[in-house]
């Protein structure tokens, strides 16, 4: 009973996610043929580890209680970057640290600009947007080919899955998808083990409760922006082994996506609460509309529209349960 | 004299409308005084401030609507998309794909865009107001999904059209000057009244500063929320149809593209704190004009078009940080001030 | 009490913000192992800027501070508590999004061999420790299923389970019940036999007669003096804290009343008859007459303040009616109570009552602008004439009217609130602890004003937690419990013992 209840406030989100994961799955099933298969499913992971990498980071600042928009920018940039600098002769193993730097620098920046001078997060992560965009055309307007030998290496290496005989039970998963497991394990173990990681939710629960209570508000909330950017950058660098290109005009409101991976995962836009599991699940779901609308041969532009109704959607769901917790709370104090 | 100065100074479109001048004398001397030239053809002006007015109408209508809306300390970051959206049904209006029944007809194209227009401002105002999402999300749900409903709707092509009423929207003269002048001075003028003559300013203000407790004072925050994304939505229409008559056409993925941030920026230029609270419209209309001129300067001193961009995002974060008390405190004793950041709440 | 040794001495202790404002003058304090201390005073006395200090929140500006015969100089909580500081305040601040468990070891968690935080570990400690407290809750649920007064229990468990040597407690008491509060008092007395120094921040002053040793009394950021608590009759301990002749300021109000006596109460006004509204009020009748003070009383969540609430408007009437003036309405928005010429100054002032970037000015005229709607602007000159006029009415301490309403006093804000309120000429004024964070001069105007307006036939709901405040405004108090009415005290029958014996006992109506 107490495990029950535990289940229908905290969990209602993620389960929700999950059914409607497999709901849409089992739709896509009977609706198509030659849908249901392994490398569909793997496909999600093959074509969406990006998305799933800079969720994981949106969700570090969304936990705190930020927002962070400039994802889609450095997921370009550090892409244009990687292949400018790849074009002129730099090796790659230079050439990607040197990406992730970036990434962690912009983070920095961001989060002390929004934590030491209080300025909105919304206006330092736009003005962080415009300002890597602007640098993307500034490198080049132009698309740049990626010809490195690694890149090439990661773009192709793959590992061959076979569960049986069938076709339906082969399918395969990409070398850069090992770097988003390894980046979700690591999100879980850090947000649930660590002190920095509980940090961040008691960031978001309250800032000054978790000032008060003798944490580094700074570090932590800096840290969560870092997080992001990072990720943000890894993800640029994943993006790259998968299109093995870098063009400035990518990833367009790719923030969107991230965001909604993680309220559709059950993150609160509010704070405190959120998951990384949840926001992978989250990315996923949006694999598998672009899946169907390909199938439905339908305009690309379905998946953005479809994508922003289900976050509306969800939003909607989680003011709802807030709302009656609330109301639920009152009983409860009436109670006692 | 001094006393005047210094009431002169107190108002908050004093700083934009010196910056203002400045640029446009800086210019003038850099071009020998060619800037300032305006030349009459056929009974039109033509010439280089005339075009800032004219090509900083939309940005002037943006920034009036988003004022507003950040001084509720809130964002619209929609407004690109909304244009977008205005010029595609307008467009495909009058070309006749959308509503064949309507038979192209031009006033009946532009009352639908805007209609569309203050439905898309409704929607964010719902979701601000009654939903409570924050306005950064709310709004960037219309971003992206706008510009998706926009391409929906002329099916992914660029829709062009052959229509010169519609087309006097951008480029028609009236007693010499450009039309979309007219729009600017009809539109802020009538924004202007209102704020200044009811109590919309003071309400807008105190809802900025601190919504629960106007509300305990009794103002209907969420109607003016609701008012002022509809408001701002309204504008956003107006603006894509201008630039849509600019390009003879409806191209869904450039229209307003980033013109989010150059609103946001004129708003800040203008002076009114990004946080919420205090504001003034037409410091903001102001702003847009520089940000118009510096585009326009910028990219006459032969700067690629890309640095433009970089250069307002650093602009942004400068006027932010301007505006920041912590940031003033901090410059006046870097040291002290920095232990308290740590601390202070 | 024999083993009593020096812990804290602060000394020379001045800290001012800006120029103007000198928050602490060369204040000292002086704190024993295995005592209580009381630290007294008015609002801008002093004590939470002291506090904050010793805590590191505020740079000091001067002075020494000594713990254990070290220096000290924490420059954040963090550090504070690394030396043996730890604090508990007004105002839960814990994380309501976490476990109880976790807000209690949040910090300092437990780790396991692999480094991880160990959350079984923590969970059984947690559950352990608050079973001294005589608490047995499930820790693993997050902290927001529980009640004020528990959050608030789970506060002082953290702060004293970390191995602090010297506790804080920056009036915990107000959102605790009676018993909670002996609760509270057992567990202090079992420190201090400990040997941990306590620091008690409480403007209750029964309080600090039944628990502490000593008191330190501030004044105006100046020390007035330590005492021995049995040595300092409770007339003594107020004429210190305000620095003025208690007697006198009693006198002034009792004459007050004694006018207030005079006048005969009006006609019917409002009522609710069996008004709910879930989870806040249930069944309540009320009703109120013009000219007449009626005082709400009850504790924190008894449902004082949310009676307010549902009849401003701000929270809806699930079941029953309200009228006014006999008739039924139907309030959905403060705005329509306050087109019934109703009035509000809420509790929290700084988040629901002033509007702090406006002037005063727009401040005082927001109301009345809201009720006379959006068109009918009212002009800055009679603007300037209202605010002019309340000024002066109601003493207002500042320069002009120009000013932001947050530079003021705490005391002053809320004058300006009670402005803004008297400008829209209402028929029932509701203050829901209207002298709260307000020093006792101010305190004693502010009562004087209520009283007049009832004088001149408007009628007020009186709510406060400080039932003295309560029994000088007053001369019919209806007490509330659980959220339900219990009981009424009116004429010659009001008295603190009366009141106190139905908030208690819960006589039934």
């Amino acid at each position: 009973m107490k495990d029950l209840k535990k289940l229908r406030i905290k969990n209602i989100s993620l389960t929700m996610t999950v059914l409607l994961f497999l709901i849409m799955f089992i739709f896509g099933s009977v609706r198509y043929d030659h849908f249901l298969s392994l490398s569909t499913f793997l496909n999600l992971f093959n074509d969406n580890a990006y998305l799933m990498i800079a969720g994981i980071g949106i969700t570090f600042v969304l936990i705190t209680g930020g927002i962070d928009i400039s994802i889609s920018s450095t997921i370009a940039f550090t892409g244009v970057f990687m292949a400018y600098c790849l074009q002129h002769g730099m090796p790659s193993f230079v050439v990607i640290p040197l990406a992730l730097i970036i990434g962690i620098i912009v983070g920095a920046v961001q989060g002390s600009l929004i934590h030491y001078f209080k300025l909105q997060p919304f206006i330092v992560t736009l003005a962080g947007q415009f300002l890597m965009r602007g640098l993307c055309v500034v490198i080049s307007e132009a698309s740049i080919p990626i010809t490195d030998p690694f890149f090439k290496f990661m773009a192709l290496g793959r590992i061959q899955i076979r569960l049986g005989d069938s076709k339906a039970f082969n399918g395969k998963i990409y070398y850069y998808v090992l770097i988003f497991i390894a980046v979700l394990c690591t999100a879980l173990y850090v947000l649930k083990k660590t002190p920095f990681g509980r940090a961040v939710y008691a960031v978001g629960g309250s800032e000054q409760s978790a000032e008060l209570m003798g944490l580094n508000v700074a570090r932590t909330k800096i840290g969560a922006y870092i997080i992001s950017s990072f990720c943000a950058a890894l993800a640029g660098v994943v993006f790259s082994f998968y299109t093995l290109a870098g063009y400035g005009l990518q990833n367009m409101g790719m923030e969107l996506d991230a965001i909604s991976s993680a309220v559709i995962g059950g993150t609160l836009l509010t704070g405190g609460v959120g998951s990384v599991f949840g926001t992978a699940v989250g990315a996923m779901i949006q694999g598998i509309i672009q899946t169907i609308v390909t199938y439905e041969n339908l305009n690309t532009w379905w998946t953005k529209v479809t994508i922003a109704g289900l976050l509306c959607f969800f939003i909607v769901v989680q003011r709802i349960i807030a709302v009656r917790a609330e109301a639920m709370k009152g009983k409860a104090v009436a109670a006692a | 004299m001094k006393t005047k100065l210094a009431k002169l100074s107190g108002y908050q479109a004093f700083w934009p409308v010196v910056i203002f001048l400045t640029i446009i004398l800086f210019n003038t001397i850099m071009t020998g005084g060619e800037f300032l030239s305006i030349t009459i053809v056929d009974g039109h002006f033509y010439g280089r401030i005339i075009d800032i007015f004219r090509n900083g109408g939309k940005l002037m209508i943006l920034a009036a609507g988003m004022t507003m809306v950040l001084a509720t300390g809130g964002t619209d970051i929609s407004v690109g998309s909304v244009m977008a959206i205005s010029g595609a049904i307008a467009c495909s209006i009058i070309k006749g794909v959308l509503l064949p029944g309507l038979n192209g007809n031009v006033a009946a194209a532009i009352i639908l865009a805007i209609i569309a227009g203050i439905i898309c401002g409704l929607w964010n105002g719902l979701l601000v107001s009654q939903i409570k999402i924050q306005p950064i999300v709310a709004t960037m749900i219309l971003l992206v999904a706008g510009r998706g409903i926009a391409q929906l709707i002329t099916n992914g092509k660029i829709v062009t059209i052959n229509s010169d009423a519609y087309y006097f929207i951008n480029g028609g003269y009236i007693l010499g000057l450009p039309f979309p002048l007219y729009i600017v001075l009809f539109l802020v003028g009538m924004l202007l009244i209102f704020v200044n003559r009811t109590a919309f300013g003071l309400f807008l203000e105190s809802i900025g500063c601190n919504p629960l407790a106007s509300k305990f004072a009794g103002i209907k925050v969420n109607l003016y929320l609701l008012a002022i994304y509809t408001i701002s939505g309204a504008f956003a229409a107006v603006a894509g149809l201008i630039e849509s008559a600019g390009i003879k056409g409806a191209d869904c993925n450039n229209a307003g593209l980033n013109i989010e941030l150059d609103a946001i920026l004129a708003v800040a230029i203008g002076g009114t704190n990004l946080m919420g609270g205090r504001f003034s419209i037409f410091a903001s209309v102001i702003g847009a004009l520089i940000v118009q001129s510096i585009t326009t300067t910028v990219l006459a001193l032969g700067v690629p078009a890309a640095y433009i961009r970089v250069l307002k995002a650093l602009l942004i974060i400068i006027i932010c940080l301007a505006q920041s008390n912590r940031f003033k405190l901090s410059f006046k004793k870097a040291k002290v001030a920095e232990k308290k950041e740590a601390v202070v709440l | 009490m024999s083993t009593q040794t020096k812990l804290l001495t602060m000394k020379g202790i001045s800290k001012s913000f800006g120029k103007a404002v000198i928050a602490l003058d060369d204040v000292q304090f002086e704190l024993e192992s295995g005592e209580i201390h009381a630290l007294l005073g008015e609002n801008g006395a002093g004590k939470s800027t002291l506090i904050k200090v010793l805590t590191g929140v505020e740079e000091r500006d001067k002075g020494e501070v000594e713990l254990d015969g070290k220096k000290i100089h924490p420059k954040s909580t963090n550090e504070a508590q690394q030396v043996g500081i730890s604090t508990v305040y007004q105002e839960v601040n814990l994380c309501p999004n976490l476990s109880v468990a976790e807000n209690i070891y949040i910090g300092r968690a437990p780790k396991t061999k692999m480094g991880g935080i160990d959350w079984k570990t923590m969970t059984e400690d947690a559950a352990k420790l608050l079973e001294k407290f005589d608490l047995k809750l499930d820790v693993s649920k997050s902290l927001d299923n529980y009640s004020v007064a528990v959050q608030q229990m789970v506060a002082i468990a953290r702060a004293s389970d970390i191995k602090a040597k010297v506790l804080i407690l920056d009036e915990p008491t107000s959102s605790l019940s009676k018993v909670e509060v002996e609760k509270l008092f057992t567990i202090m007395k079992r420190l201090r036999s400990e040997g941990m120094g306590i620091i008690f921040v409480t403007h209750f002053l029964d309080q600090v007669y039944e628990v502490t040793d000593r008191i330190t009394v501030l004044r105006n950021g100046r020390y007035v003096g330590t005492y021995k608590t049995c040595d300092l009759p409770r007339v003594e301990l107020v004429s210190k804290m305000i620095g003025k002749d208690y007697a006198v300021l009693n006198q002034s109000l009792k004459e007050g009343q004694a006018e207030k006596e005079g006048t005969r109460t009006g006609d019917e006004l409002i009522s609710m008859k069996n008004v709910s509204h879930q989870g806040s009020i249930s069944q309540m009748d009320l009703s109120i007459s013009k000219g007449e003070v009626l005082g709400l009383s009850g504790l924190l969540g008894s449902g004082r303040s949310e009676t307010a609430r549902v009849l401003f408007g701000i929270d809806q009437v699930n079941e029953g009616e309200i009228y006014i003036n006999g008739e039924s309405v139907n309030l959905k928005h403060p705005i329509d109570a306050i087109r019934k010429d109703l009035a509000f100054c809420p509790e929290n002032r700084k988040t629901e009552g002033i509007i702090g970037d406006l002037s005063i000015r727009d401040n005082m005229v927001l109301a009345l602008q809201a009720k006379k709607g959006l068109f009918k602007k009212i002009s800055k000159k009679e603007a300037q004439a209202i605010a002019d006029e309340y000024i002066e009415k109601l003493e207002i301490k500042t320069p002009n009217a120009d000013q932001l309403i947050k530079n003021l006093s705490g005391g002053n804000q809320q004058k300006v609130i009670l402005a803004r309120w008297l400008a829209t000429n209402p028929e029932l004024l509701m203050l829901d602890e209207p002298t709260r964070g307000i020093d006792i001069g101010t305190k004693a105007e502010i009562q004087k004003i209520v009283i007049d307006l009832a004088a001149q036939g408007m009628a007020v709901l009186f709510i406060s937690s400080e039932l003295d405040e309560e029994l000088r405004c007053c001369r019919r108090i209806v007490v509330l419990k659980d959220m339900e009415r219990v009981g009424e005290v009116s004429g010659d029958n009001i008295s603190e013992g009366a009141v106190m014996q139905i908030m208690a006992g819960g006589e039934t109506k």
